[in-house]
């Protein structure tokens, strides 16, 4: 496999159970630098747990996984660990720790996983909270934020050591269509600047068209299409399109 | 009946792990202080008020008791004996149990079921030692020191008892309660809260980390920490005892 030498993400026919229940069946995909990639499908169709799997949070059981050079479906945990420092992972409902305000929140990865000084972490949450509009909140406790803060504290917290790839689970869901706006607006800011490679799963039609450079429908563990927004919308399955369609 | 040796098993590796992990590098020192912060300073006014109570309580009892046989001249040591081998370490390990146990599974378990523990994970950092080690170190540390403060304040419940009944003076009573007092009646089962400690922090560690329940799992990690936590921690001061008196046949009285 050299894919992994030219792609910053790829997925080669993975396959995922959890006991009888089949969730990804021979599933793969590929995402290079600065390019987005939207997962569509209905619930329960697999979106996230691709995204876990991704992380290596979930091993499959069949498939390999590649994060640029390195194949990480068999690598032990320690080496693990590095090659998650290459990712970022915006979870649904940000999943920022309720113990720590949000300075504490971005600051942990930085004092744990770099050299960098207390006053270079202070530098790097200020530049990075600003970038999301946060700039001022930075005392506050994850229960003082509305929604939409909670999701760009968490999207914050992904970006904050320069990931090359970012993973975003539904990071448009529960929010009214401007703060949707806001956080997709974000998110292309990252792809087009920093040449990060994008997977996002999303309900949220509006969003993919505008973020995807191509675009994966799921279907009960299965993918029923796989290609730009144009493509997906001529696409002979009709749940695709159906999908790709809906507002 | 295998379901019960599986948990036992699983429970038993996982408190390994973390025994483990406490020796390995990052230590956690900010962690742990917090938690022990948690579990110790926060379990202070509980402690407090019910060695307080339980001391003026006992001594109520025993005296209407001793009085008969014109024995309450023995009431300070029958006092300092109950709680430092007995009372003390027991009572704190159940209250312990009680109010840091369930804390320390319900908030794993909500940590779990809104992808906290995911996200630590997702940030290259090992998630067991920097959730699980930490509480299971401070329950460890706490409870001898908690136990302490237990003992002292049901001496104390106990003297005003006894004061406000004979005028007994502080000095005197202070003195009959540890002129017969060993250092092996109050090292081994100060120390025994140690494994006290560390059966709390497992116990309730290993129900909220694990879970996979979602909210529910909440509530059921919160009470099955606290009703396992204390049913050990009764079984285990029978075994610790004995293993007391084998060790040190001195204090077996």
């Amino acid at each position: 496999m050299t894919a992994g030498d030219t792609r910053a993400v790829v997925f080669d026919q993975v396959s995922k159970s959890f006991g009888a229940k089949h969730i990804l069946s021979d599933v793969s995909f590929d995402v290079g630098a600065g390019e987005a990639l939207c997962i569509l499908g209905r619930s329960g169709t697999g979106k996230s747990v691709t995204l876990k799997l991704l992380i290596s949070l979930l091993k499959p059981d069949t498939g390999k996984i590649w994060i640029e050079q390195d194949e990480i479906t068999q690598m032990k945990e320690s080496d693990l660990s590095r090659v998650r420092r290459k990712m970022g992972f915006l979870f649904q409902d940000a999943a920022l720790f309720d113990s720590l305000t949000l300075y504490d929140n971005l600051a942990l990865p930085l004092l744990r996983l770099t050299d960098k000084s207390p006053q270079e972490v202070d530098l790097v949450v200020d530049q990075v909270l600003r970038q999301v509009g946060l700039g001022s909140d930075k005392a506050k406790m994850p229960s003082e934020l509305s929604g939409g803060m909670r999701k760009r504290a968490g999207l914050a917290r992904a970006l904050v050591l320069q990931p090359k790839v970012l993973l975003a689970d539904e990071p448009s869901s529960g929010l009214d269509r401007i703060t949707a706006s806001e956080i997709d607006e974000l998110l292309l800011r990252q792809k087009t600047e920093c040449r990060t490679a994008l997977i996002v799963v999303t309900h949220d039609v509006h969003g993919a068209r505008r973020l995807a450079d191509r675009v994966v429908v799921l279907d009960r563990g299965k993918l029923i299409a796989y290609g730009t927004v144009a493509e997906i919308e001529h696409s002979e399955n009709e749940v695709a399109r159906k999908l790709i369609s809906e507002s | 009946m295998t379901n019960v040796f599986e948990i036992a098993g699983k429970v038993s590796l996982f408190g390994l792990r973390a025994a483990i992990d406490s020796l390995r590098r990052p230590f956690e020192g900010a962690q742990i202080a917090r938690q022990l912060a948690e579990v110790g300073s926060k379990s202070l006014p509980l402690v407090i008020a019910s060695g307080f109570a339980l001391g003026a309580v006992m001594t109520l009892h025993t005296r209407s008791t001793l009085v008969t046989f014109g024995a309450t001249s023995v009431i300070p040591t029958v006092q300092a004996f109950a709680f430092f081998l007995e009372i003390g370490p027991l009572v704190t390990g159940l209250l312990v149990a009680g109010r840091v146990g369930s804390g320390i599974g319900a908030v794993l378990a909500n940590m779990r079921a809104t992808e906290q523990i995911d996200g630590i994970e997702s940030l290259s950092i090992d998630s067991f030692k920097f959730l699980v080690v930490p509480r299971i170190v401070a329950c460890t540390l706490a409870l001898p020191i908690l136990t302490l403060v237990m003992d002292f304040s049901g001496l104390l419940g106990g003297f005003l008892s006894e004061y406000s009944s004979s005028r007994l003076s502080l000095q005197l009573y202070i003195f009959r309660a540890f002129s017969a007092f060993d250092w092996s009646n109050f090292w081994p089962p100060t120390l025994k809260t140690c494994v006290f400690g560390f059966t709390i922090g497992t116990i309730s560690s290993f129900f909220g980390y694990t879970t996979n329940e979602g909210a529910q799992g909440v509530g059921r990690a919160a009470t099955s920490s606290v009703v396992i936590s204390s049913l050990l921690i009764i079984l285990l001061d029978v075994l610790l005892i004995k293993v007391i008196f084998f060790v040190f046949p001195g204090s077996a009285l």
